[in-house]
C-alpha cells in the first residue's frame, strides 16, 4: 500500500496523478475463507480490519451486495459522541470515539474526525435532570462531559435562540471531544487498509443463502457462487432480518426509514453539533458549509429508503425554533436510510443460534459513531468467542429482561 | 406519505392521521408461557421485505385500530381490515397471492 | 461585451425600467428581466467564484439548472444566500452581492487555489492533513471550512420577517410543467372532467416553444400557447399556477409544490412562499429537458454558455451575451442559436460541429444560408481568456487538440445535446432507460413508480419523455393526458414536423484530448470537478457512480448535477470501459431545486410552533407571575415568586404555607379517564397491577400500570363511580398515552369485552385544596359535608361547593389533609377565585409543581419519570403491596417473571440522607469498589429525587440502591459531577415526614 501524505500528493502532481494505485483491490471470491463478513459498510469493514490487526486473521472476505459504504455508512449525519447513560453503551461508544481520535493516522487515510463538540440541549426540567444524571454516569465511565449553562450554550453556538417562546434553553449536556467525521472516508479508509492486509472486498455480490451442517455454519451462497467459511459475520444494517432468515433465526428488529437533509452551503456559522431532543431535531455544519439536519424516524416498516415528508417538516420546524436564521436558508437535498430498530433501541452484537455465525445489527439511528468500537468488539467476539465490549449486547437479553435502554436520558439516540 | 382507508369509518386517511402499531396477528403469551413463546410474542418480528400485515390506529380520526396488508418495498396496499380478528381475511390472502405469486409470510394458522 | 439589444425581448417591458444594485453599484434593467438577464445587459459577465479553486464564474444557463450565478440577495433580516440569478425576477431596489471571494469578486485571495489546482486533485484531502494529529481540527479544517461555504450566512440574530404557509390540494391529475407538453396534457386530461392542477416553475407559460417557435394547429406556437392557457383558465375543473415548482414526489401520490408568491415583489403583503401538499391520483411530469455543456478545456470561463441560454437571453430579454459568439454543437438544435444571433444582428464567426453531414439537415442549411461559417468535423481544443473568454482554438475533433486556427470571440454557445428532466419520475422509484440514439436517459415506461394500488401513477410527457420535436411532444402529451384519466389515445394537434441529423455524443472534446486539456475541462462548474478528476477516481477504484460522485463531489453542488451528471457519468463509463447504462445514475432526491426552510416549516413557528394546552386557571397563573415549566404540551406553574423572591424562596414559602395552613394546586392537567361497562372491573384488573374490580363504589385506590414489557409506566388514583364505572387518574404526561394504551388493548386484544373509555381530562378543572386548614376552607364554601365521617380518606363524594357542582376526592399527594375538587372546566376559574377569596385570612397559598415535588418527596411518594425511567419495575420501588397476588394475569406480569426482573441483585428504592445535611446532587451515582471489564467504575445505586426539605430543614433524597431496603443505616458514597468529590449518605426509610400517615387521615 502506497502511503498517503502531502508529499505523495505533491510528487503525484508532477506526473499528472498517474501513479496512484487502486484504493482497494478488485477481488473475485476464493472458494474458502477463515471468515466471511456479509456487508461492506463501516461496521463490516471495521470488523474485518480489527480481525486482521488485532488477531492476525487476514484470510477474510467482505462481501457486499451493492457498493462498499453505500448503506447507512454513507447516509448518516456523521455525528460522533459517547455521552451515553448506560454502562455498556458508554463503553462501546467511548471506545469508538477514542479510536476515531487516531483513526486517520491508524488507517493512513484522513477521515476528518473533527472533535468540535456535541451539545444536547435541555429544554425541560425533566431533561435537565436526565442530563445531570448522564454527566454523573459519564464521570464514572471515563467519558468527559459536563452540564453547561444557557450563557455557555450561546457562547458556543451564537445562532441559537435561548428564549424561544415555547421551550427556552435551560442548559445543555456538552461533550467537547464529540464531533463529526467524513462518513465515506471511514468506509474507504477501512476498505483500503483491509485490502492492504490481503483481505478480499467483493462488491456487487449478494448473499442468497447461508449453508450449515449440524447446527454449524459452513459458508454462504452468493450471486458469485458458493463461498465456504469457518465463521460468518452478518453486518447488514437495514437487511439484518433478511439475512438472519437465511441463517434460520428471527431477530427482535423492525426496519424503518430515517431521514436526513442538508441545506445549501453557507459560510461557517456553527462549530459544533447541536441536538434538541425535546423538539426532535439535530444539526451540524459540514466542512462544505451545508447544515446537516436530522430528526425522528418513521413509524412503519420500510425497505424503500424513502421516508414521509411530514417528518422533514417537523424536523425543520423544530430547528427553526432553535435556530431562527435557518428560515432563510434552503433545503438542498433530502434522503432516507433504512435502520434496524430493536426492542430497546440498543444494538445487538452477538453469537446466534447457528454456531460460528455472529450478528452485528440493530444500531438504530446511531450506528456511524460506533463504527470503530463496534468493529473492535465484534472482531474480538468473532475471534475469541467473547468480548467485554459486546457482552451485554447479546440477542438473548430480551428474553431475560436485561435491557440497555438509552431513551431514559435522551429521547432520540442518533 | 401513505394513505390507508380506515375500514371502520371509510375515510382514506393521511399518514399524519394515523399511528403505526407494528406487526399484526401476534398471539399474546401471558404468565406461565415459556421463554421462547414470550420472546417471540413481545420481541421477535417477521420484518419482511415484501408483504407485511400490520396494525394502524386512525388516531386523529375515528380512533379505531385496524389492520393493513402492505408491501414494505413498494408501499402497495393490498387491503385494510378490522383489527378484531386473529388472521387476515381469506379473500385478501387470495388477492395477494394473485398479485404476488409465491409470496410467503409466517404461517398464519400457527401461533407466532 | 454583453449588452441590451436595441429591440426585441418578448418578456421585458422597455417602458418600465427597474433599478437594482449588484456589488453596491446601481444598475438598471426592465420589468420582466431576471437578475441574470439584467446583469448581462449591464456587461456583468463574471458574477461569482467557484467553490474549490475560486475560479471566475459567469452565467451559464437561463433557468433552474444554473450552477454559477449564485448571489447573496437582500439585506439585513431579508438577506438570503445562494439565490440563482437566473430564476430571480428583477424588482425595483433589488440588492445582490456576489459570493465566495475575499476581498472582492475581481481580486480574490482564494484564487491562489486555482494555481495550486494540480496539487488539489479529487479526494486530495483524504490523502493529506493526516499529520500531525491535532492540526486537522485546529489548522487544516478551519482553513478549509472558511474557504468553502459559498453564500454569506444570515446574521445569528436574524428573525425572518416574512411569513410562509401550507396549502392542501386534492386532485385527479397534477401536471408539472407549463410548456407546450404540460398545456396539452392538462387540456387532454381536463376534457374528461377530471380535476386538474397545472403548475409551472417560472412566471411564464410555454417553455422552450415560446422561444424556438414553430407552428401548431396552423398558428405560431406563441399564439397557440396563449389560446390554450385561456382555454384552461376557462375550465372550472382546472387550476393553474405559475411560479410554482413540483419539488418532490412521494408515495401514494403525494407531491410537494413550492410556490414563490412574493419573491418578485418583496414589499407585497401576504406570505412569501407557499408549500403545496398535493394528493393526486395521477401525475404527469412535463418538466422538459436540460441542455448539456461540452467538456473542452476552458469551458468554465465566463462567457461560455449553454446555446439554449444564449438564445433565451436574445429572444426573451433582448440581451446579447456577446458581440461575437462561436457556437459549438454536436446536434442540430445548437444551430438555432446561431440563427437567432444572426437574426438579431450579432456576429457568429463560426459554428463548430464535430459531425460531418453528407446532406445538410434543414437547420444547418438555414445557418449556412444566413452566411454563417460551419466547421464540420471540428472541435474546440480550448477556450482562451481569464475573467472572460477571448477566443477559441479550433482543432480536428478526432485528434488530440492540435491547433488548426484561432477564432476571437467573447461568447461561446455550447450544446452537447439534451437530457430529459427525469427527477420527479425518479423520486418515488421510477427507473430510467438509456436511449443510445439520442444519447440520454429517459423514463422507462415499464418501470414506472407505483402507487397504493400497485399501478403506475406517474406519466411523462414531451421532452421530459425524450421527445424533442414539437409534433412528437404534443402527441406524447396528448397521450399522457388521456391515459392519466383512463381514456384511449387520440390524435394531438398538428404541428410542423422536423427533420434533424442524429446527435453525435461528445463526452470529451476533442475525442483524444490529452491530460493537460482534460485537467482544464470542467464537468461540475460550482464544485470544480474536471474530466481528469473523474478519471482519477476511476483509476483509484471508485467504480460505482456513487463512489465517484462522493470522491470527486461531482453533482453535489447546489444545482445537484443538473448540468454535470450525464457528462461525468459518460467519462466514468469510458474510464471503466463499461457502457453508460451499466454504470447507472446516482439517485435523484427531492427537492428538484432547493426550497426555503421557511416554506417547509410553514405557519407553525414561535408561539404556535406547538399548541400550548391551557388549564381553566392558566390565565390566573399568568397574571400572578407563574414561572412556567413545560410538561408535555401543557405549561404548569413551577412556582409563584413574589416580588423580590427567588424561585427557591418561593418554593419554600409555598411548602411551609401548605404544611401549616392551606395551599392550592391547579391539578387540572392530571389525566381523567372514564372506564365504563360490565367488564370494566375485569379490564382494570388487567390494566393495573392491583385488584381494581373489588374496589367498592365510593372509594378510591392508588394503582400502578405497567407496560407489557413489565416496566412501570404510570400511576394514579382510581375511583369507582358506580358498579360499571371507574374514573382513572393518570399523570399529566400520561393522559393521552394511557388512554391510547387502554384503547389498544380493548380494540385489538379483548375486543369482546364490554368496556368503553373516554378521556375527560379537559372536561374538568381539578383543584387540590391541601393542608391542615383545607377542611375549614371547604366548609366555608359550603354545600356539602366534607367532615372526616362523611368523607373519609380515600373516598369521594359528589355535591356542590359554593354552589358549583363538584366531585371531591379525599386523596393526598402531600401527606396533608387534602381534597382534590373536580368542577366543570367552565367553572374552574370561578372555583379557584372563590377559594382564594374565602381562604384569604387563612393564608391560602397557590403552589406550583416544585412544591408539589418537594412535599411528595418528603412523604416518600414516587414520581413517574423521577423514580421510574422506563427500566424500573414496581417491585424495585417497594410497591409490592400494590401488586395483586391473587390475579392470574395483568399487563406486564409475564415480563416481570423473567430472570433479570426476579434477580436479587436489583437496585431498590430507599431514602437517602447526607451525613452533613446537604442536598445530594441530582442524578449522582453511588460507587462500589473496583472497575468493570471495560474499565468503568462500579456503581451500586443512584439518586432519583433530591430536594432541600423546608419542613425538615435538610437535604432529603430518594434513590435506587443495590439491595437497598436490606441495608438501612449503611453509609454509601456518592460522587459529584467531577467523578471525585465524595458525598456520604445514609440509607434510610424513604418516608421522611409523618411516617405513620396521621396528617392526611384527619
Amino acid at each position: 500500500m502506497k502511503r498517503y501524505s502531502a508529499f505523495a500528493v505533491a510528487r503525484e502532481a508532477l506526473t499528472g496523478h498517474k501513479g496512484w494505485e487502486r484504493a482497494w483491490r478488485k477481488a473475485q471470491p476464493k472458494k474458502r475463507y477463515d471468515v466471511v463478513i456479509v456487508g461492506a459498510g463501516g461496521h463490516g469493514l471495521a470488523t474485518a480490519y480489527y480481525l486482521g490487526k488485532r488477531f492476525g486473521i487476514t484470510n477474510v472476505a467482505i462481501i457486499e451486495k451493492g457498493w462498499l459504504g453505500g448503506g447507512n455508512t454513507g447516509r448518516n449525519t456523521t455525528i460522533i459522541r459517547s455521552n451515553y447513560l448506560q454502562d455498556p453503551s458508554a463503553a462501546i461508544y467511548e471506545k469508538a470515539r477514542s479510536l476515531y481520535e487516531t483513526l486517520s493516522q491508524d488507517l493512513n487515510y484522513n477521515v476528518m474526525f473533527s472533535p468540535r463538540g456535541v451539545m444536547m440541549l435541555a429544554q425541560t426540567e425533566h431533561e435537565v435532570r436526565g442530563y445531570l444524571r448522564t454527566v454523573h454516569a459519564n464521570a464514572l465511565q471515563g467519558v468527559k462531559t459536563r452540564f453547561i449553562t444557557p450563557a455557555e450554550v450561546k457562547k458556543i453556538v451564537p445562532i441559537i435562540r435561548l428564549d424561544g417562546p415555547r421551550y427556552p434553553v435551560l442548559g445543555a449536556l456538552w461533550q467537547d471531544r464529540g464531533g463529526t467525521a467524513r462518513h465515506d472516508a471511514v468506509a474507504w479508509g477501512y476498505a483500503r487498509a483491509c485490502s492492504a492486509m490481503g483481505m478480499d472486498i467483493i462488491q456487487k455480490c449478494e448473499v442468497t443463502g447461508v449453508r450449515q451442517e449440524a447446527g454449524r455454519v459452513t459458508g454462504v451462497q452468493t450471486t458469485k457462487g458458493d463461498i465456504a467459511c469457518d465463521k460468518l459475520g452478518i453486518v447488514v444494517a437495514g437487511h439484518s432480518g433478511v439475512v438472519a432468515n437465511m441463517a434460520g433465526f428471527r431477530l427482535p428488529i423492525e426496519c424503518v426509514a430515517l431521514q436526513a437533509l442538508v441545506s445549501e452551503p453557507i459560510k461557517p456559522v456553527m462549530d459544533c453539533v447541536v441536538m434538541a431532543n425535546t423538539v426532535h431535531g439535530y444539526m451540524s455544519q459540514s466542512d462544505k458549509g451545508e447544515m446537516v439536519i436530522g430528526g425522528g424516524a418513521d413509524q412503519f416498516n420500510n425497505y424503500s429508503q424513502r421516508g414521509s415528508f411530514h417528518h422533514v417538516e417537523e424536523t425543520v420546524r423544530a430547528l427553526i425554533e432553535t435556530f431562527p436564521m435557518l428560515s432563510r436558508l434552503k433545503m438542498l437535498r433530502w434522503w432516507g436510510g433504512i435502520v434496524d430498530m430493536t426492542g430497546d433501541r440498543s444494538p445487538i452484537l452477538s453469537k446466534t443460534p447457528l454456531e460460528g455465525c455472529f450478528i452485528n445489527c440493530g444500531w438504530g439511528t446511531g450506528g456511524f459513531k460506533a463504527i470503530p468500537g463496534s468493529g473492535w468488539g465484534f472482531a474480538e467476539l468473532m475471534a475469541k468467542g467473547h468480548s467485554p465490549l459486546t457482552e451485554e449486547f447479546s440477542m438473548w437479553r430480551f428474553r431475560e429482561g436485561k435491557f440497555i435502554d438509552e431513551s431514559v436520558a435522551a429521547g432520540v439516540a442518533h | 406519505m401513505l394513505t390507508l382507508q380506515c375500514p371502520h369509518c371509510g375515510v382514506h386517511a393521511e399518514e399524519t392521521e394515523l399511528t403505526g402499531g407494528g406487526e399484526a396477528h401476534l398471539k399474546r403469551f401471558g404468565p406461565g408461557s415459556d421463554d421462547d413463546a414470550f420472546e417471540g410474542y413481545l420481541f421477535l418480528r417477521e420484518n419482511p421485505k415484501g408483504v407485511h400485515f400490520e396494525r394502524w390506529r386512525h388516531s386523529y380520526g375515528c380512533g379505531k385500530w385496524f389492520h393493513a396488508a402492505r408491501c414494505t418495498v413498494t408501499m402497495e396496499v393490498f387491503g385494510t381490515y378490522t383489527a378484531q380478528t386473529s388472521k387476515p381475511p381469506q379473500d385478501l390472502l387470495d388477492r395477494i397471492s394473485e398479485k404476488r405469486p409465491g409470496w410467503r409470510w409466517r404461517d398464519l394458522n400457527e401461533p407466532a | 461585451m454583453s449588452t441590451r439589444l436595441a429591440t426585441g425581448g418578448r418578456l421585458i417591458d422597455r417602458s418600465k425600467p427597474v433599478r437594482f444594485q449588484f456589488n453596491d453599484t446601481w444598475l438598471s434593467g426592465f420589468e420582466g428581466d431576471t437578475l441574470a438577464s439584467a446583469l448581462l445587459a449591464n456587461d456583468k459577465v463574471m458574477v461569482g467564484r467557484s467553490f474549490k479553486y475560486h475560479r471566475p464564474r459567469g452565467i451559464v444557463a437561463s433557468g433552474a439548472e444554473e450552477p454559477n450565478a449564485l448571489v447573496n440577495l437582500g439585506k439585513g433580516a431579508r438577506h438570503e444566500p445562494n439565490q440563482r440569478a437566473t430564476t430571480t425576477e428583477l424588482f425595483d431596489g433589488l440588492y445582490a452581492t456576489s459570493q465566495n471571494h475575499w476581498p472582492s469578486l475581481e481580486f480574490d485571495i482564494g484564487a491562489i487555489n486555482a494555481k495550486l489546482a494540480r496539487f488539489l486533485p479529487a479526494g486530495f484531502y483524504y490523502k493529506m492533513f493526516i499529520h500531525p494529529r491535532p492540526f486537522w481540527k485546529h489548522i487544516y479544517e478551519p482553513f478549509i471550512r472558511q474557504s468553502a461555504g459559498l453564500g454569506r450566512a444570515p446574521d445569528p440574530e436574524t428573525r425572518d420577517p416574512d411569513t410562509y404557509e401550507h396549502f392542501y390540494a386534492y386532485v385527479d391529475v397534477l401536471v408539472v410543467g407549463g410548456g407546450v407538453a404540460g398545456l396539452q396534457a392538462a387540456k387532454a386530461a381536463a376534457k374528461s372532467g377530471a380535476r386538474v392542477l397545472l403548475i409551472e416553475q417560472t412566471a411564464h407559460w410555454g417553455g422552450r416553444a415560446a422561444v424556438d417557435g414553430g407552428m401548431v394547429d396552423g398558428q405560431p406556437a406563441r399564439d397557440w400557447i396563449a389560446a390554450t392557457v385561456k382555454t384552461l383558465e376557462g375550465m372550472e375543473n382546472v387550476t393553474l399556477r405559475t411560479r410554482c415548482m413540483g419539488a418532490g414526489v412521494y408515495d401514494h401520490g403525494y407531491v410537494l409544490g413550492y410556490e414563490r408568491l412574493n419573491d418578485h415583489q418583496p414589499q407585497a403583503d401576504g406570505p412569501r412562499h407557499r408549500l403545496w401538499r398535493i394528493r393526486t391520483k395521477q401525475i404527469i411530469t412535463a418538466t422538459g429537458a436540460i441542455e448539456r455543456p461540452i467538456s473542452f478545456a476552458g469551458n468554465d470561463l465566463p462567457g461560455v454558455m449553454l446555446a439554449s441560454a444564449v438564445r433565451d437571453y436574445v429572444v426573451n430579454y433582448g440581451v446579447a451575451p456577446g458581440e461575437r459568439t462561436v457556437v459549438v454543437t454536436n446536434n442540430d438544435d445548437g444551430y438555432r442559436t446561431a440563427i437567432a444571433l444572426k437574426a438579431a444582428g450579432l456576429a457568429v464567426p463560426a459554428v463548430i460541429d464535430p459531425r460531418v453531414h453528407a446532406i445538410d439537415p434543414p437547420l444547418v442549411a438555414q445557418a449556412k444560408a444566413a452566411g454563417i461559417e460551419v466547421l464540420m468535423g471540428r472541435a474546440v481544443a480550448k477556450a482562451k481568456g481569464g475573467r472572460r473568454v477571448t477566443g477559441i482554438v479550433v482543432t480536428a475533433h478526432s485528434g488530440e487538440g492540435a491547433a488548426l486556427r484561432e477564432i476571437a470571440c467573447d461568447c461561446v454557445a455550447m450544446s452537447g445535446g439534451w437530457s430529459p428532466v427525469v427527477h420527479l419520475w425518479s423520486h418515488c422509484g421510477g427507473k430510467l432507460t438509456w436511449d443510445a440514439h439520442h444519447a440520454f436517459f429517459r423514463p422507462d415506461p415499464a418501470k414506472a413508480p407505483t402507487g397504493a394500488d400497485g399501478a403506475p401513477f406517474v406519466h411523462v410527457a414531451g421532452s421530459a419523455n425524450g421527445y424533442l420535436f414539437l409534433k412528437d411532444v404534443l402527441q406524447d402529451a396528448e397521450n399522457a393526458g388521456r391515459v392519466s384519466v383512463g381514456l384511449e389515445r387520440d390524435p394531438a394537434p398538428d404541428a410542423n414536423s422536423e427533420h434533424a441529423a442524429p446527435i453525435h455524443p461528445v463526452w470529451m472534446m476533442p475525442a483524444k484530448a490529452g491530460d493537460d486539456l482534460r485537467a482544464k475541462a470542467w464537468l461540475d462548474y460550482q464544485n470544480d470537478v474536471k474530466v481528469s478528476d473523474v478519471q482519477l477516481a476511476a483509476r483509484e477504484g471508485f467504480e460505482s457512480v456513487e463512489h465517484t460522485k462522493r470522491y470527486t463531489t461531482l453533482g453535489m453542488a447546489t444545482d445537484q448535477g443538473k448540468l454535470s451528471n450525464i457528462n461525468g457519468l459518460a467519462i466514468l463509463s469510458d474510464a471503466l470501459g463499461e457502457d453508460i447504462p451499466q454504470v447507472g445514475t446516482t439517485t435523484f432526491r427531492p427537492p428538484y431545486t432547493p426550497i426555503s426552510m421557511g416554506a417547509i416549516a410553514g405557519q407553525a413557528r414561535d408561539e404556535i410552533f406547538q399548541p400550548i394546552r391551557k388549564t381553566p386557571v392558566h390565565a390566573w397563573h399568568e397574571e400572578n407571575g407563574a414561572v412556567w415549566e413545560p410538561v408535555g404540551q401543557w405549561r404548569r406553574p413551577y412556582c409563584f415568586p413574589r416580588k423580590g423572591e427567588s424561585k427557591h424562596q418561593a418554593v419554600r414559602r409555598e411548602v411551609r404555607a401548605t404544611r401549616n395552613g392551606v395551599g392550592l394546586l391547579d391539578a387540572s392537567t392530571l389525566g381523567k379517564i372514564v372506564v365504563k361497562g360490565s367488564d370494566a372491573g375485569r379490564f382494570l384488573d388487567m390494566l393495573y397491577t392491583n385488584l381494581m374490580s373489588t374496589l367498592p363504589v365510593g372509594k378510591c385506590r392508588y394503582g400502578l400500570m405497567c407496560t407489557e414489557n413489565g416496566f412501570l409506566t404510570d400511576d394514579g388514583v382510581v375511583a369507582r363511580l358506580d358498579e360499571d364505572t371507574f374514573l382513572c387518574h393518570t399523570t399529566t404526561g400520561g393522559a393521552d398515552r394511557i388512554h391510547a394504551h387502554m384503547e389498544e388493548w380493548l380494540q385489538t386484544e379483548w375486543w369482546d369485552w364490554k368496556v368503553y373509555t373516554a378521556n375527560l381530562t379537559e372536561q374538568y378543572a381539578q383543584i387540590a385544596v391541601v393542608g391542615p386548614k383545607a377542611r375549614v376552607l371547604l366548609e366555608r364554601l359550603g354545600g356539602m359535608d366534607v367532615s372526616k365521617e362523611a368523607l373519609p380518606f380515600m373516598q369521594w363524594a359528589d355535591g356542590t361547593l359554593g354552589s358549583i357542582p363538584a366531585r371531591v376526592f379525599r386523596i393526598s399527594f402531600s401527606g396533608e389533609l387534602s381534597y382534590e375538587v373536580a368542577v366543570p372546566a367552565g367553572r374552574g376559574r370561578e372555583f379557584w377565585d372563590l377559594c382564594l377569596h374565602v381562604g384569604a385570612d387563612l393564608g391560602i397559598t397557590p403552589y406550583g409543581t416544585e412544591a408539589l415535588h418537594v412535599m411528595r418527596a418528603e412523604k416518600g411518594f414516587i414520581m413517574i419519570g423521577d423514580e421510574t425511567d422506563g427500566t424500573v419495575i414496581p417491585q424495585d420501588l417497594g410497591l409490592n403491596w400494590a401488586i395483586s397476588k391473587k390475579k392470574a394475569d395483568y399487563i406486564g406480569k409475564r415480563a416481570q417473571e423473567r430472570s433479570h426482573m426476579t434477580s436479587a441483585d436489583r437496585w431498590q428504592l430507599v431514602g437517602l440522607e447526607t451525613l452533613d445535611g446537604s442536598v445530594l446532587p441530582d442524578g449522582a451515582y453511588a460507587v462500589a469498589d473496583g472497575r468493570n471489564a471495560n474499565g468503568q467504575r462500579n456503581t451500586q445505586g443512584r439518586v432519583t429525587s433530591t430536594y432541600y426539605s423546608p419542613t425538615l430543614d435538610k437535604g432529603i433524597a430518594m434513590g435506587l440502591v443495590h439491595n437497598g431496603p436490606a441495608r438501612m443505616g449503611e453509609v454509601v458514597v456518592f460522587l459529584k459531577e467531577d467523578g471525585e468529590t465524595k458525598v456520604k449518605a445514609r440509607i434510610v426509610n424513604p418516608v421522611f415526614y409523618d411516617p405513620k400517615g396521621e396528617k392526611q387521615d384527619v
